[in-house]
């Protein structure tokens, strides 16, 4: 399976991923050979397996609904690269 | 008349006031709390961190979905929604998408034409995102309300006037409030709405192939101006021969117009899979039995009692069913009422013309207003003494033993004097003398 520029740039725009031109052939040709490998997987003949959505195979697990302690606000900022009055910052993004 | 005409589809999220998160345990109740005070590495969207689903919430989801007529699925499941934004902690968002837990409802409206059934597709379970604030060129992060339940409801596109998109807002409103799973305070951003418009020539059967979504509107006014707005505004471009396309559009107060947010071709590609970090869900029927009967009578079923049981108008049987303390002390008026003679339409009529407070006793109010002016144990015993006189018949049969027909005698002392009798002081007078 070929991935081409574009899908690359669609992926990476869809994982805010800035990538370079050099970037994009480098991931076209890396991320083409992961989904061969994956694609290995359409040789396997699933007709009468049911999909598997979550490994535990629980169902119903829920817990009640009573608060418990959070984090304290400087916890909470710790690793912020930026912050003031308690708030996270990041760069103007103009409400939609 | 117009050759075109809307279709309709309306999406409302209703937040759910349960006291810790969606996926955590943090509070969820952050309203005027101090920024980043109320949350964890769930919701702060830490790597390595793992939800766990609130039972309160899931069941209030399935209180709302069954009182629309909702199936609630054999199984649900919940799945990523994936999208970059910096109010998304986690850079997907938990929602349900190919596995809803409550699907196929309905709700009946009333439009400009009468009463129209609007079909429900869903009401799923997902989680808040957080509250973003723009000054001076950067944006303000506070994920306190990040992880909170939400509960989105979609319907089919089967609106076809504002007036039923209005009703069917208030009404779910009103149902949440009646149900105890949300305060649905349009102002606090509780509840939200958004509105699919398109319009189509009127006879055509398909949908017009485009929709345009009306976002962020925090207000039944603003959401019935932006909706007519719009319909006016596609109107126009489909007579001037424009193609329109699939767009996100917003509202704008002071110029009273709607405004461009996103077109099509930034629209957004989900690319939703099942989140494998949560279990799914199978509820039994004895679950959704035990939630069916612990539901309360709904307010449109109530307003219909109130009118056949208490013979209301429909504006008062309306009235009275507004809210559920409404109606429960109207009900409890009407209870002592009955015991002093007061009659239904009277305490309804009390209610709403002189909006007591709902402590004070009504009937008895209306009975002293009403009678204080014969509360004269002579005056009684003359009415009695007359009752007696003119009603051979029940009095006969009340000295044979059949002494329920005392209400009787009641009821004939309250018709002569226009009902300005206290009904207990004259029993016990006819009761003594007959006794
Ligand atoms: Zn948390």
């Amino acid at each position: 399976m070929r991935l081409i520029g574009d899908q690359v740039k669609k992926v990476a725009k869809l994982a805010n991923l800035p990538l370079s031109e050099e970037e994009i052939v480098k991931s076209s040709e890396q991320l083409s050979k992961i989904l061969d490998y994956v694609d290995q997987l359409s040789n396997v003949d699933i007709k009468n397996i049911e999909p598997i959505f979550n490994v535990v195979g629980s169902s119903n697990v829920m817990s009640d609904d009573t608060p418990r302690v959070s984090l304290s606000q400087d916890e909470a900022l710790k690793n912020a690269s930026q912050k003031k009055n308690g708030f996270f910052i990041t760069k103007g993004v103009f409400e939609e | 008349m117009s050759k075109y005409e809307p279709v309709m589809g309306l999406e409302v999220h209703v937040e759910l006031n349960t006291k810790s998160k969606m996926f955590c345990r943090c509070s969820a109740d952050y309203f005027g709390e101090k920024p980043n005070t109320h949350t964890c590495p769930v919701c702060l969207g830490l790597p390595g961190a793992l939800p766990y689903i609130n039972e309160k919430a899931i069941e209030g989801c399935m209180k709302i979905g069954l009182a629309l007529g909702c199936k609630v699925a054999e199984v649900s499941r919940f799945e990523r929604k994936n999208y970059f934004y910096p109010d998304l902690a986690k850079g997907y968002q938990i929602s349900q998408y190919r596995w809803p837990l409550c699907v196929r409802g309905e709700m009946e409206v009333v439009g400009l034409e009468g009463k129209r059934r609007i079909r429900i597709n869903r009401a799923h379970q997902e989680e808040d995102t957080g509250k973003l604030s723009h000054i001076g060129g950067v944006t303000l992060i506070d994920f306190n309300r990040s992880g909170v339940p939400l509960v989105e409801i979609v319907t089919e596109p089967d609106f076809t006037d504002t007036a039923q998109v209005r009703d069917y807002a208030k009404k779910l409103q009103q149902l949440f409030r009646y149900l105890g799973v949300s305060n649905a305070d349009m102002e606090r951003g509780d509840m939200r709405l958004e509105a699919n418009i398109s319009v189509r020539p009127v006879g055509q059967k398909e949908l017009p192939p485009y929709r345009v979504e009306l976002k962020n509107i925090n207000s039944f006014r603003f959401m019935v101006a932006a909706i007519e707005y719009e319909i006016k505004r596609q109107i126009e471009a489909l007579e001037r021969g424009e193609k329109l396309t699939q767009e996100t559009r917003g509202w704008n107060e002071e110029k009273k117009e709607t405004y461009l947010q996103r077109s099509k071709e930034e629209a957004h590609d989900y690319r939703y899979f099942p989140e494998p970090d949560l279990p799914e869900l199978r509820i039994s029927e004895s679950e959704i039995q035990r939630i069916r009967e612990s539901a309360p009578e709904l307010p449109w079923k109530k307003e219909t009692r109130f009118m056949s049981e208490y013979g209301l108008s429909e504006s008062n049987a309306k009235i009275l069913s507004e809210s559920k303390e409404m109606a429960e002390f109207f009900e409890s008026s009407v209870e002592d009422g009955r015991k002093l003679g007061v009659g239904p339409r009277q305490i309804a009529n009390y209610i709403i013309n002189q909006k007591p407070d709902i402590s004070v006793k009504v009937a008895e109010k209306i009975k002293v207003m009403d009678v204080g002016v014969i509360g004269d144990i002579g005056e009684l015993g003359r009415i009695a003494e007359e009752v007696i006189s003119e009603n051979p018949d029940l009095v006969e049969s009340y000295k044979k033993g059949k002494v329920t027909v005392i209400q009787a005698l009641v009821g004939a002392a309250m018709r002569k004097t226009g009902g300005k009798v206290d009904a207990g002081k004259v029993r016990e007078i006819l009761e003594g003398k007959l006794g």
